[in-house]
């Protein structure tokens, strides 16, 4: 009896720890991630370049509008729209994020003018045939990780440090991610992911930071290698425009028709 | 006629818009068509040619006002048919311009549009505001530009829309030398109306729309012509001729999206001089993603399709009908993707089989395949008279 009770205790002790970030490393995901608090909104547009094993390249023209929502327990609202290939012009995934709840999506298909609720249980995913998983794509929300401080090291001219994150959400494909943030301007410079056997994955490089005149810094250059097929996704950004007013209205399923 | 004027006055807008600034886009594509039939025809007139090809050309050009608040498109769509010239098909499916006010509050459209409304694959039934460009493709997804002066409201509790329709567009059959069609030929010259404003009848639909949680909810409601028309023998019976009837309508639909499962609703209850009767189709799609570790996704899809409509109206092949089917979605670079289903009529037994490929070549180019196998016997009279009309079709379309 006892040593059942020391068991039953032994278990929830360890499945207290695990539940819990520690407070540095939350503190360092927050001050990334709180790095461009206040942002309102923003619209990008950007290329998708696909590559296989064989260095075979196709690309993708897309452009995405976000819009913030600064409670930390509510997650922000975005469309993503794509220009090419021609025959999906037009199409448009909007997304209304959640923290550990699964988002609601809206899928616009033109050619028949519908507007689908789709299933985002999907998380894990590729992204329109990338590299990037929707669970990459989708807004990166703080708490829904799960933070470890495990070092602090060199990256490239910088010293990062080295964060251990684990999805508390359902589904995802990921057992942990491993992520760089560099300790000068506070934001992730690479990350590793690992697959549900554990196994090292995919490896995600963010460059050519740039700070906006709101304080903002955004990668412009971001390169997703799967380590384990050799295909490759990079995606260019172009400028980012902040604030320009949008709101919830922008963000329901009937716009997304509107959207070219 | 009221299509062109809408037609011109919309091309007027476009013309003007340059000295207004804002931004343009404009693409076009093309798309040959053939259709493979293994057996010959049933029915004396039809083409003894085992393959008909066809071509459509479209068109998009849209314009956004600088400010944003202010659109147009122009969306002409031109179809020559080699065999049946009742195929041919020279549309606007877009033509219109809209304006939004109070930051999107509010939003009027004047001129032709096309829109959706349902969640249902395997039959549409609330969506009634465009007509069924019926000879495009037996899926009935196919529409005709429909001219309307729309009003929406999108507040926070969800999307009201009142549309006023003042110009019916008559539904398209097969003509004599075409394939999928009955016995006699339909003839649309002689189409009649129950209302003696034939087709200038002004037709109104409501619809409000909107999400709670994980609940999608549309509903709807319609008074007009209804877009199936009766099919009635002429004097002599050599030939069928449509008759448009007024309806009411009252529609609901719903979808319930829980993980990976779909829940599906669609419901109409109609009314005309005839009859007083309910259809509805409801189902579901659940979604296995990641098969075998892959990148595929694969759907299944079950939906029931209930009819109690009376003999007197518009026959309906969607009238105590189970639809199976699998979907399955590569998500490879080329958006490969096969849906195959199959739609039983428990009653008659009558079976048709139905599979849509499609995937991407380079970078402009879209490929489809679409196979269609009827099996029905006599007591099934609809698809009885297509018994001979199975078909393997692949097109190619290609963007510019």
């Amino acid at each position: 009896m006892l040593k059942c009770l020391i068991f039953i205790s032994v278990l929830g002790l360890s499945a207290l720890t695990l539940a819990q970030s520690d407070d540095k490393g939350f503190e360092i995901a927050a001050r990334s991630d709180r790095s461009d608090l206040g942002f309102s909104d923003s619209e990008v547009e950007l290329s998708m370049v696909l590559r296989n094993a064989a260095g075979e390249e196709s690309s993708r023209r897309l452009r995405i509008a976000t819009l913030e929502k600064e409670n930390e327990e509510v997650g922000d609202k975005s469309v993503v729209v794509f220009s090419t290939p021609k025959d999906i012009e037009g199409t448009a995934l909007l997304s209304h994020a959640k923290i550990l709840e699964p988002d609601d999506q809206w899928l616009f298909l033109p050619a028949l003018k519908r507007v689908k609720r789709i299933s985002s249980a999907n998380k894990s995913g590729p992204f329109v045939g990338s590299e990037f998983a929707f669970e990459d794509f989708t807004a990166i929300e703080l708490n829904k990780f799960e933070y470890r401080f495990l070092r602090t090291e060199s990256c490239g001219s910088l010293q990062c440090d080295v964060l251990e994150r684990r999805p508390r959400y359902d589904s995802s494909g990921y057992t942990k991610q491993i992520s760089w943030v560099d300790q000068t301007d506070f934001q992730i410079r690479k990350v590793e992911f690992y697959d549900r056997r554990g196994d090292l994955l995919k490896v995600l490089s963010l460059e050519d930071y740039r700070q906006y005149s709101n304080g903002a810094w955004r990668p412009h250059t971001l390169h997703m290698e799967n380590k384990q097929t050799n295909k490759q996704t990079t995606l260019r950004y172009g400028n980012y425009v902040f604030n320009q007013g949008l709101d919830d209205r922008d963000f329901v399923k009937s716009k997304l028709q509107r959207l070219r | 006629m009221n299509t062109l004027r809408g037609a011109v006055y919309t091309l007027l807008v476009l013309l003007s818009a340059p000295t207004l600034g804002g931004e343009w886009d404009w693409h076009a594509d093309a798309e040959l068509e053939l259709r493979a039939f293994s057996d010959t025809p049933k029915w004396p007139g039809q083409s003894d040619k085992s393959v008909h090809s066809a071509i459509a050309l479209s068109g998009e050009l849209y314009w956004l006002s600088e400010s944003g608040d202010q659109r147009a498109a122009l969306v002409p769509y031109l179809r020559h048919d080699a065999i049946d010239e009742e195929r041919n098909l020279v549309d606007l499916k877009q033509a219109y311009w809209a304006m939004e006010y109070g930051s999107g509050a509010l939003d009027l459209l004047i001129g032709v549009d096309k829109v959706f409304w349902g969640v249902a694959e395997s039959t549409h039934l609330v969506d009634i505001v465009n007509q069924t460009d019926a000879v495009a493709d037996i899926d009935g997804e196919q529409k005709l530009g429909q001219l309307m002066l729309k009003l929406s409201w999108q507040e926070d509790w969800g999307l009201l829309s009142v549309f006023a329709l003042p110009m019916f567009r008559e539904r398209n059959f097969a003509g004599t030398e075409g394939r999928l069609r009955a016995g006699a030929v339909i003839d649309s010259d002689y189409a009649q109306y129950e209302h003696a404003a034939e087709d200038r009848h002004l037709d109104w639909a409501l619809r409000y729309s909107h999400y709670f949680g994980d609940l999608d909810l549309g509903l709807s409601a319609f008074k007009g012509t209804l877009r199936d028309p009766l099919l009635l023998p002429n004097a002599d019976g050599s030939v069928l001729v449509p008759h448009y009837q007024q309806v009411d309508q009252v529609g609901i639909d719903a979808q319930y999206t829980r993980n990976a499962w779909l829940w599906k609703l669609e419901a109409v209850w109609r009314s005309s001089s005839l009859d007083n009767y309910i259809a509805a189709v409801a189902g579901f799609e659940y979604t296995h993603f990641g098969l075998f570790d892959s990148a595929a996704d694969l759907g299944y899809l079950l939906e029931y399709q209930y009819d109690n409509r009376h003999d007197t109206e518009p026959p309906s092949i969607a009238d105590n009908d189970v639809f199976i089917a699998l979907r399955l979605a590569l998500n490879d670079v080329q958006d490969s993707s096969v849906l195959t289903g199959l739609l039983i009529d428990i009653e008659s037994d009558a079976v048709l089989f139905n599979v849509e490929a499609e995937r991407r070549f380079g970078s402009n180019t879209v490929g489809k395949l679409r196979l269609r196998v009827i099996e029905a016997p006599q007591e099934d009279l609809i698809l009885y008279s297509l018994q001979h009309d199975s078909y393997l079709q692949v097109s190619l379309q290609r963007y510019f």
